[in-house]
């Protein structure tokens, strides 16, 4: 199989990127984007050319490295799919196939399709912990927690940080991410306890880096690999409201957001 | 635990207001006041297929009996208008900047049209209202015809006995109808109310009400073109 890669390479974040097309011949229908990616990297670093950078570090969809957006879908054509399991296979010989980075302002890019993501750290920094004495594990059967809200907190905590939903959103909002790591701890008992000051902050810090505002479109949960559904923005807006309700101490001061005057 | 104490404390916490977060809360509040009052104006407008009288009194209800009532029901509707408008601006303004650099190539897998459109519904339908208070309320705009003050049945038939008036105000209503078959359900996740039973249930609700309040509004130039209200 015969494809063309039409790729953004662009050197550094002050440098002008454009697209470049590559043919890349020789295609197995196993091969999955990334080692797609590989096979023409190999061939450029032959002719002297620079590869093309991209992040990777599993492959097998559970790290939340990779990711690029393929064709205008964010990790590309498949449901619940990162690039790395994505397969050749889904494509036709002779076709030409579009790979961009994620864009949002606050990802600026770093290198070709890598950009950095350190903004949804920084959000994670800013309330995605529990409070607890540490020392010797309790009990496991102390604190009884029923199926359903476990599920509800696993299919959350299912997140790998990839920042395809910023990706997806018309808007380069970071809700879905932000609403999974609220709803993640939020709903266990262990998390309870600070999860209004937990929205407070999370939400704060989602806003300090500049990302843009959910108008509920559902676009995230299309392109999220982990199929986080969407009511964990609602549970975000839920703990968000109420804790603006019942405030009473001040926010801790938000981490000095990635790009700045964002 | 208490480590509220060692945290570094921010001096100035974002406000509920300015949160993306709050700014969606207001609108979905602001919205939910405008849509009783859209529910409420078309049962008012369905007595057009009353005799002329039923109106008309229903009119001069409205103006001279409650007409305190009416200032402060005009009040909030504006204030709940105004909000929802500022609120949209600022956030729109806001997702701009938030993606400098757009996709050469973009594909939406997961929204419905409806949603995709706001930003554009939205100011139509606001065009519309200002064009259909002048209408109807002040009298200013009436093409082809006088605006008898009082007679509402009358202004109505001879409105949109202009094809023109009627196409715009069928036009505008429906796309009212695809911001509401959205908004009312964006609306509940804004205030964060959301459940995996209820959300399909919300989503069709919102869908069917949405239809509902469009044939319900539409349903009136469409009759007074085909002569059944004369």
């Amino acid at each position: 199989m015969r494809v063309t890669l039409k790729i953004w390479r662009q050197k550094s974040s002050s440098d002008k990127g454009q697209f470049v097309k590559y043919a890349v011949d020789d295609v197995d229908g196993e091969m999955s984007m990334l080692e797609c990616l590989d096979v023409l990297n190999e061939s450029l670093i032959l002719r002297g050319d620079v590869p093309v950078a991209f992040e990777h570090d599993c492959r097998e969809g559970i790290c939340g490295s990779c990711g690029f957006v393929i064709n205008g879908v964010a990790h590309g054509p498949e449901r619940a799919t990162t690039a790395c399991q994505l397969t050749m296979r889904h494509f036709k010989d002779g076709d030409e196939i579009t790979l961009e980075p994620w864009r949002a302002k606050a990802f600026p890019l770093v290198k070709d399709l890598v950009v950095n993501r350190r903004a949804l750290d920084h959000i994670i920094e800013a309330g995605g912990y529990i409070s607890v004495g540490t020392g010797q594990a309790p009990e496991a059967n102390g604190l009884p927690i029923g199926k359903e809200i476990a599920d509800k907190s696993m299919d959350a905590a299912a997140c790998i940080g990839c920042g395809a939903c910023v990706a997806a959103c018309p808007n380069a909002a970071a809700a879905l991410f932000t609403g999974a790591k609220i709803t993640h701890l939020g709903v266990l008992p262990q998390g309870e306890t600070e999860k209004h000051r937990r929205a407070l902050a999370m939400v704060a810090q989602m806003n300090a880096e500049g990302f843009g505002n959910c108008t509920n479109i559902g676009e995230c949960t299309g392109a999220c690999p982990k199929e986080i559904p969407l009511d964990v923005i609602a549970r975000m807006n839920r703990d968000y409201l109420c804790g603006s309700i019942q405030r009473r101490d001040d926010l801790p001061a938000p981490i000095p957001p990635v790009v700045e005057g964002a | 635990m208490g480590n509220t104490g060692v945290l570094p404390h921010h001096p100035h916490p974002i406000s509920f207001w300015q949160s993306s977060n709050g700014k969606k809360v207001v609108m979905a509040v602001t919205g939910a006041i405008m849509f009783l009052f859209i529910v409420g104006h078309m049962i008012g407008n369905l007595q057009m297929f009353l005799a002329p009288e039923h109106i008309n009194a229903y009119g001069h209800f409205l103006h001279h009996d409650i007409t305190e009532e009416l200032w402060i029901i005009r009040g909030i509707l504006l204030l709940a208008l105004g909000l929802h408008v500022t609120a949209t601006v600022q956030l729109a303004l806001r997702s701009r900047a938030a993606r400098p650099v757009g996709y050469s190539r973009k594909e939406a897998i997961n929204s419905s049209y409806a949603s995709r459109t706001m930003y554009w519904s939205g100011p139509i339908v606001l065009a519309f209202l200002i064009f259909h208070l002048l209408q109807f309320t002040a009298g200013y705009i009436h093409p082809q015809a006088q605006f008898v003050a009082g007679d509402v049945y009358g202004n109505v038939v001879s409105g949109f006995r202009v094809w023109w008036v009627s196409a715009w105000y069928i036009f505008a209503l429906c796309l009212l109808g695809l911001h509401l078959s959205h908004g009312l359900w964006s609306a509940f996740q804004s205030v964060g109310c959301a459940h995996p039973r209820h959300t399909r249930c919300l989503k069709m609700a919102a869908k069917a009400i949405a239809a509902l309040i469009v044939l319900g509004y539409v349903s009136i130039p469409i009759s007074v073109l085909l002569g059944v209200i004369k």
